[in-house]
């Protein structure tokens, strides 16, 4: 397990444990964070799953792949440090993360 | 009348959604989940994909944990199925003889497999995919060497061939139209499909109509085909479309038409009940009709409908249709309906399996885009078929302009 705190846009915060290799997305959609939705099931297909990483944990998630940097090219209030959170898988390095979420996914 | 609280009958994505979306909005009263599949919700997209290629792990396949219901204080009702609607009680009669009163009801009884009438449809090795048990028994029998006869070359037909090719199988596909995916892609795509599951081994029969199935012991050995020939199989998987569930709608006297009408915040003509996903006939302004949609992105529109409604939040925004499917390494997604389309344009070559179809209307209105390993064309799309962008066809031929630059004016400005 790895520890996630999820912010809400409200500042509500919520710290979830997280299976090591399950995903950011996954953590929150498992245990009903509100404000991640993951339609298409973790695919990088949907782009519902919008999150801001803390700048502290950029360089550890790592970087956008392409299909990622597509969709979120066309996403509400898209910033540098936007990511898919299907697309971060949970490690021992990540234990502590915080992530942002946007004002809605849609 | 609170304490009565929510029904759902159904327990798929769009029901599974729905509920933890209630919870999550503040929602207090009771909320029960009535489903007839002995599993918590589950996605059912993977059954055809990565789940029958056996990548998948099946906890990976619900939609939450299963401990997540009882956690969230929602009564989940498995293996069982919903005989009747008294709506001037406002109880559910279960099959079982119970009945469970309702305050509002939400029907999310999605759609079932258009069946095949024709001889020997029965036998053994005929396989039909829509639930994750259908999955598990075609999974068993697929592999090198065994020859699938796929009948339908609709998106589950061809993602099956698509994986049992991947799994080693010899495959068959014989569809009834002259091109693949005829009611559900456009001209140039279907082509796309056509050459690249050739290309992959896979052998079509198109304008191929099936008579029957040849058995031997009960057993399918073939699909006979109405011209006489016989394709010889071990397994047969039929994929020809999907219809709405609305008996239990219809029997309680609702209005429906190829589905439960419902109106844009998926209420049926009864104020109290709800429909919402593949069992509904719903409207869609932004191209004056209704239509009735088999994807998941519509089921958790219209379940975040009843939320907001439920909830007394903000009515969500209206957003474009969309779809997607995968196939060997392709990814297809489609924005919006091929609906009023007076222009087709091709952006990119689809030789090199990375192109998108723009559908425009007599006004250059980007009505729907079908993208195909483009996922920034797509990506934009869902938003320009919302708003009813213009584009001028030569700019969107034009690969030398990036996705965003399609609709700048020639000026610079956005």
């Amino acid at each position: 397990m790895a520890k996630v705190t999820y912010i809400e846009f409200s500042g509500k915060q919520h710290t979830i444990d997280v299976p090591v290799g399950t995903s950011v997305m996954r953590g929150a959609v498992d245990n009903g964070v509100p404000g991640i939705d993951g339609d298409c099931g973790g695919e990088c297909a949907c782009a519902t799953c919008h999150v801001y990483v803390e700048p502290a944990w950029l360089a550890l998630t790592g970087s956008r792949t392409e299909m990622e940097q597509s969709m979120l090219s066309f996403a509400a209030g898209t910033e540098d440090n936007s990511r898919l959170s299907c697309q971060i898988a949970m490690s021992a390095a990540l234990d502590g993360l915080v992530v942002k979420l946007p004002e809605g996914q849609h | 009348m609170s304490a009565d609280g929510v029904v759902i009958v159904g327990a798929g994505h769009a029901a599974g959604t729905l509920a933890a979306g209630l919870r999550q909005g503040g929602y207090t009263p009771p909320i029960r989940l009535i489903g007839a599949e002995p599993l918590p919700p589950y996605q059912r997209p993977p059954l055809s994909k990565a789940w029958l290629k056996g990548e998948a792990d099946p906890a990976g396949l619900l939609l939450r944990p299963a401990t997540f219901y009882a956690e969230h204080d929602i009564d989940l009702r498995l293996s069982t199925r919903v005989a009747g609607i008294d709506r001037a009680a406002s109880r559910v009669r279960l099959e079982s003889g119970e009945t469970i009163a309702y305050e509002h009801l939400v029907l999310a009884t999605g759609s079932r497999l258009r069946r095949l009438e024709v001889p020997g449809i029965d036998s053994e090795g005929i396989f039909e995919l829509r639930t994750e048990a259908d999955a598990q028994a075609l999974r068993a029998r697929l592999g090198p060497g065994v020859r699938l006869a796929v009948v339908g070359g609709g998106y589950i037909g061809l993602e099956v061939a698509a994986t049992a090719r991947g799994l080693g199988a010899e495959v068959v596909v014989i569809e009834r139209e002259q091109r693949l995916l005829a009611r559900v892609a456009s001209q140039p795509l279907s082509a796309f499909f056509a050459d690249f599951h050739r290309a992959k081994g896979v052998t079509l029969m198109l304008g191929a109509s099936v008579a029957g199935f040849a058995t031997t012991a009960g057993k399918v050995t073939g699909v006979t085909l109405a011209s006489g020939q016989t394709i010889d199989c071990d397994l047969a998987l039929v994929g020809i479309g999907a219809l709405a569930n609305d008996a239990l709608a219809l029997d309680a006297g609702l209005v429906c038409r190829d589905g439960v009408v419902v109106d844009e915040h998926a209420a049926t003509s009864d104020p109290a009940i709800f429909a919402i996903g593949d069992c509904t006939q719903r409207p869609m302004p932004r191209y004056g009709r209704t239509v009735r949609l088999e994807s998941v992105p519509n089921a958790l529109e219209q379940a975040r409908q009843v939320v907001a409604r439920l909830c007394g939040k903000p009515m969500p925004a209206a957003e474009a249709p969309w779809f997607w499917s995968e196939q060997y390494d392709l990814r297809l997604q489609i924005a919006g309906l091929s609906l009023d389309v007076a222009t087709t344009v091709v952006r990119g070559d689809p030789a090199t399996s990375r192109f998108a179809v723009f559908h425009l209307d007599a006004g250059n209105r980007l009505q729907a885009l079908e993208a195909v390993n483009s996922p920034a064309e797509f990506a934009a799309a869902r938003q320009w078929v919302t708003a009813g962008q213009v584009i001028e066809p030569a700019r969107a031929a034009d690969t030398a302009l990036t996705v965003k630059q399609i609709v700048q004016s020639v000026s610079g400005a956005a």
